[in-house]
């Protein structure tokens, strides 16, 4: 048996539709086609082909950049139509073979990008005005309905054999994790022992009764097939309130030198300490103020600080997350001009009506997300010279601890270490909860959340982001560099594991929404089964799946 | 209710369907089917042979299991034709024979975890044979003969009795799913862009009897491989039907066979006549109204490569499932001398690697489809040597070749592989050039089909094709196989 598939090699999360291998993005005025026409033999590792449409973490990268360079490049699309380009199949899932030979990090880092991805598709379509329509053909089995599922609407053809199917159950005995429960329950809100009924049945449900069912939201006969997708796509575009637009931005590929314990980006830069197991992300504000106006930011495109910072951040996270698995803790830093980074607010704040703003804002809000559902022990320091303002103060609030410092450095002539909000760190960032990071801080003392909202704009120090609850601890010249070191010597001394599960329940209190049963729930039964026998042991059902032999399963219940 | 016991074998005509499952004592089951009944008859009145639903045909019908004289021979009108429910004997000491469960006594209910396995096989299987009877509707208008004419409408009744078969299987065994499977098999339609039939050849089309042949011959014996291997299941209601059905196959593989046979020898006796000795002569061979032989080789690349795509790909993890699970077995099952679990054998499947193919060792268990397959290629070539045999008699110098597997190609391996009939790969722009050297052209299918004329005259033959040896039930030369009455 081959080395699992690990970190072993490096995973770049960047691409360009010059480059997919298993998607074609063709936009047409306000609507654009996402065809799935995966190249079997261009899976990200050895040991697996991609048959019948199924995919790999290679693939959902092609997709999220599909989705991102939708929303940029692409905003005057109103409506995109996901479909295959196979006969026959439209998608039968994650690959099997390549969970089968996956080691448990790689399957666990798989899983979540592509409930990124796939969250990330709902955004699109209630924050951006993109929505999505699934035109079925064939085979949705899996992973390919719950690619479906994300859309706004799915479409199933009408001709004895397409279907949609949640086979894992019946077929391998894990769930289907990339938020087919959830979304089945409170999506489309199946009848629950109909769910049951449909989650068992491995050749799923087909026709009439998957309408029945609410499993899709229409069948059409293959003659009548592209009316009815082109009649969907007219009603979806007509429900989309958005101004026009006749033109986007360019994502050109980032700024980024690799090298063997850095990654350097031209505002973030990552340094990599292996014996402390952590990495350290830094974070620059702004060389310069905000442009003049809306069409400046436009001309600036990709190059505009925000944006830029954004699309560095996330790519830095990602490196992290897959290509540095025992960096077990992210220490967050910034340098600049904390009131250039509240001007940038303020310019975003004024831009309403802007798309381009809008965009940006959102996707800060889901770098911010990953942040938070990234499985490393985040820290902030916030030290003289530091500029976790406004936006970059979410970062902050995103992290398990944040240590603040107090008072001045001897000669270092920065000034003290302050903290600013502003207006976006009351509601333009919202968490998977629903809430914002300071009102998830503050569940049990919403007053507080008045508190900070009253200084606004305001330069504020140690002590009174202590007193306020902005940050953790404040410590001075004397204590710093003892105390931090101290805490991050001690986190790389716990478990891994148990520091893991720790900080996902601690980081999202408060209400459940479909996202956070996706990442919480969902994920935590399917990361058990992922390491049970049943699933995973020498004659569970991942590992004899394809070689005809039934898999022995402990029939104890747990 | 009472009945009295009938002798083994014996089949019941004194309910409105006949059968040797004692239907008359399962009513559910006798309710299910009558219900089906009316929707059967509709589709085979609407997709049944078109024209000769009035004609009287000279038919086979089944009245006993019993090898030896299980059929009897009398006139019958087709919608009249009485067709019923037959299944091999109850053998009580049979077993599953192979797979994991190896050993255990074979089952005679579904067990739970296979149902939907096993409904899923007996629905492809049940679904080929409505389909090759829509496929062939037409041909009657254009048959070269009674006795041929007779031939094509005793394969449709059976493929019917063979749908009936399947449905049975399905309303007893499988509840209410069943049963919805059963109306599915009657809202198919070959061809049919909205609800095309299941698999890719039960859609193309049969446009002529030389189809017709090559059909029967080739993808008629596709469906004899996958009876065969059904019939070996350890579901044992399954396995009794297909070892039935099988006996009626196998005059639908003669039909095949003789049919291209004489036409092979009519194309070599009109040649000789005419003093052509060279096959390739072909704008003078087709003059005498007969067809020629290279273009008899490419109806037989054509029909072979499109058979071949039923096998389903060659490494297969639903046909390792079958297999394990006990529901569908190899080709000769019982015969082969080996542990029957294949849970540690390989065997050697042609790929398509790098550009080239090359043969690689599989996981025996993975690869069975690809095992069927070569039984099949293996039994396709005993029916060409003996064409071939005619053509050596007649003296002409030319003989029919099976194409390579990795030729024309749909599925599995080769799909969107471009190769000759002898394997090698060829570029798009390759295959484009030479396609018409090797499958039908528009220009052969519109000659074959200017000899499509009718020949109903007792005892006559179209010119293109030769009297058989014997007639059906030793009937004489001029006997009327089919009395037409046309409405």
């Amino acid at each position: 048996m081959a080395a699992p598939i690990a970190a072993k090699k490096r995973i770049d999360f960047q691409t360009e539709p010059s480059r997919y291998r298993h998607w074609k993005l063709k936009p047409d005025g306000a609507t654009a086609e996402l065809i799935m026409d995966i190249d079997e033999n261009a899976g990200l590792f050895d040991g697996y082909q991609l048959k019948l449409n199924s995919y790999d973490l290679g693939v959902d990268i092609e997709l999220a950049d599909a989705v991102q360079r939708l929303r940029f490049e692409y905003p005057q699309v109103k409506v995109v139509v996901m479909k295959s380009g196979k006969d026959k199949v439209f998608c039968a899932g994650a690959n099997i073979r390549m969970l089968a030979g996956s080691a448990h990090s790689h399957k666990v880092n798989f899983c979540k990008f592509t409930n990124e991805t796939r969250n990330g598709i709902e955004d699109s379509s209630e924050n951006s005005g993109q929505k999505f329509l699934c035109a079925v053909r064939g085979t949705a089995a899996g992973g390919g309905y719950e690619l479906a599922l994300a859309c706004d609407e799915i479409i199933l053809a009408d001709d004895g054999n397409s279907s949609v199917s949640l086979p894992e159950i019946p077929l391998l005995a894990v769930l289907p994790g990339t938020g087919g429960l959830t979304r089945i329950t409170d999506k489309c809100k199946v009848r629950r022992d109909l769910c049951d009924a449909f989650c068992t049945t491995e050749e799923g449900v087909k026709g009439k009764r998957a309408v029945d069912w609410r499993l899709v939201d229409r069948v059409a006969t293959n003659s009548k097939f592209d009316a009815e997708v082109a009649a969907m796509v007219a009603k979806l575009a007509a429900s989309v309130k958005k101004p026009e637009v006749s033109k986007g931005i360019a994502l050109t590929p980032l700024a980024r030198d690799i090298g063997a314990d850095a990654i350097t980006y031209s505002s973030v830069g990552v340094a990599i300490d292996r014996v402390g197991r952590r990495a350290t992300i830094t974070v620059r504000g702004p060389e310069a103020a905000p442009p003049d106006d809306a069409a400046a930011m436009h001309a600036l495109g990709d190059q505009f600080w925000p944006l830029r910072v954004a699309r560095e951040l996330d790519d830095a996270i990602l490196e992290l997350r897959l290509n540095e698995l025992e960096m077990g803790t992210l220490v967050f830093k910034s340098e600049g001009d904390a009131g250039r980074v509240l001007a940038f607010d303020a310019f975003l704040g004024a831009l309403s009506n802007d798309w381009l703003a809008l965009e940006i804002r959102n996707y800060w809000k889901r770098v911010l997300k990953r942040i938070d559902v990234t499985s490393r022990s985040l820290v902030a320091t916030i030290e003289p010279g530091s500029c976790f303002a406004g936006t970059l103060a979410e970062i902050v609030f995103a992290c398990d601890r944040s240590f603040m410092f107090q008072g001045t450095r001897k000669g270092d002539n920065r000034g003290v270490a302050s903290l600013m909000l502003s207006a976006q760190n009351f509601g333009v960032y919202p968490m998977s909860n629903g809430l914002t990071r300071l009102a998830t801080r503050f569940l049990g003392e919403p007053e507080s959340v008045g508190a900070a909202q009253k200084m606004v704009g305001k330069t504020l120090d140690a002590g009174t982001c202590e007193d306020l609850g902005l940050v953790t601890t404040a410590f001075d010249e004397i204590d710093w560099d003892d105390e931090v070191r101290i805490f991050l010597e001690e986190r790389k001394s716990f478990s891994a594991d148990g520091l893991t599960g720790m900080e996902a329940n601690l980081r999202f209190p408060g209400p459940e929404t479909m996202e956070t049963k996706i990442f919480g729930r969902l994920t935590a039964w399917q990361n058990w089964i992922f390491q049970r026998p049943n699933a995973v042991g020498a004659d569970g059902a991942l590992k004899r799946y394809g070689t005809g032999v039934k898999a022995d399963f402990n029939p104890e219940r747990v | 209710m009472t009945t009295s016991p009938m002798p083994a074998g014996a089949v019941d005509y004194t309910t409105k369907i006949p059968n040797n499952v004692n239907l008359a004592d399962d009513q559910r089951v006798l309710k299910a089917l009558e219900q089906w009944h009316p929707g059967y008859i509709d589709w085979w009145m609407t997709m049944g042979p078109e024209g000769f639903q009035t004609s009287d045909v000279y038919l086979r019908t089944a009245i006993s299991i019993d090898p030896k004289g299980w059929a009897k021979f009398d006139y019958v009108k087709m919608p009249e034709y009485r067709w019923g429910i037959l299944l091999a004997p109850q053998d009580d000491t049979r077993q599953v024979n192979f797979g994991a469960h190896k050993g255990e006594k074979a089952w005679q209910e579904v067990p739970g975890e296979y149902r939907a396995n096993l409904r899923r096989l007996i629905v492809v299987q049940g679904d080929t044979e409505p389909a090759s009877v829509e496929q062939q509707r037409h041909l009657g208008k254009t048959a070269p003969s009674l006795y041929d004419m007779r031939n094509l409408f005793q394969i449709n009744v059976e493929e019917g009795r063979h749908l009936w078969a399947m449905v049975y299987l399905l309303q007893k065994y499988f509840g209410k799913d069943g049963r919805e499977e059963a109306e599915g098999l009657l809202q198919r339609r070959s061809g049919d862009d909205d609800k095309p039939r299941m698999l890719g050849a039960f859609n193309e089309t049969t446009p002529d009897w030389l189809s017709l042949f090559m059909f029967t011959f080739f993808t008629d014996r596709d469906g004899k491989m996958q009876l065969e291997s059904l019939a070996q299941s350890g579901f044992d209601p399954m396995s009794r039907t297909c070892r039935f059905m099988l006996t009626e196959e196998a005059h639908h593989m003669f039909v095949g066979e003789t049919g291209v046979g004489r036409v092979i020898e009519r194309t070599c006796e009109a040649m000789k006549a005419a003093g052509i000795d060279d096959p390739h002569d072909i704008n003078r061979v087709r003059a005498l109204g007969v067809i020629d032989l290279p273009t008899i080789q490419k109806k037989a690349n054509l029909h072979f490569s499109l058979s071949l795509d039923l096998f389903g790909s060659e490494v297969s993890t639903n046909a390792a499932n079958f297999y394990n699970g006990g529901l569908k077995g190899r080709y000769m099952e019982t015969k082969i001398d080996d542990d029957h679990a294949l849970t540690s054998a390989t065997y050697p499947v042609l790929k398509f690697i790098d550009g080239q193919i090359r043969m690689v060792e599989e996981p025996a268990l993975t690869a069975l489809n690809m095992r069927l397959r070569d039984d099949y290629v293996k039994d396709c070539q005993g029916g060409v040597n003996r064409w071939n045999k005619v053509m050596e008699k007649a003296g002409i110098k030319f003989a029919l070749t099976l194409p390579s597997v990795a030729f024309h190609r749909h599925v599995g391996e080769f799909k969107g592989v471009h190769a000759t009939p002898d394997g090698k790969v060829l570029t798009e722009t390759q295959w484009a050039q030479m396609r018409d050297q090797w499958i039908p052209s528009l220009d052969d299918g519109a000659f074959i089909e200017s000899l499509m004329v009718p020949c109903w005259e007792r005892g006559k033959y179209a010119n293109w094709i030769a009297a058989p040896k014997v007639g059906i039930d030793n009937k004489g030369g001029d006997f009327e196989y089919v009395k037409i009455h046309r409405a």
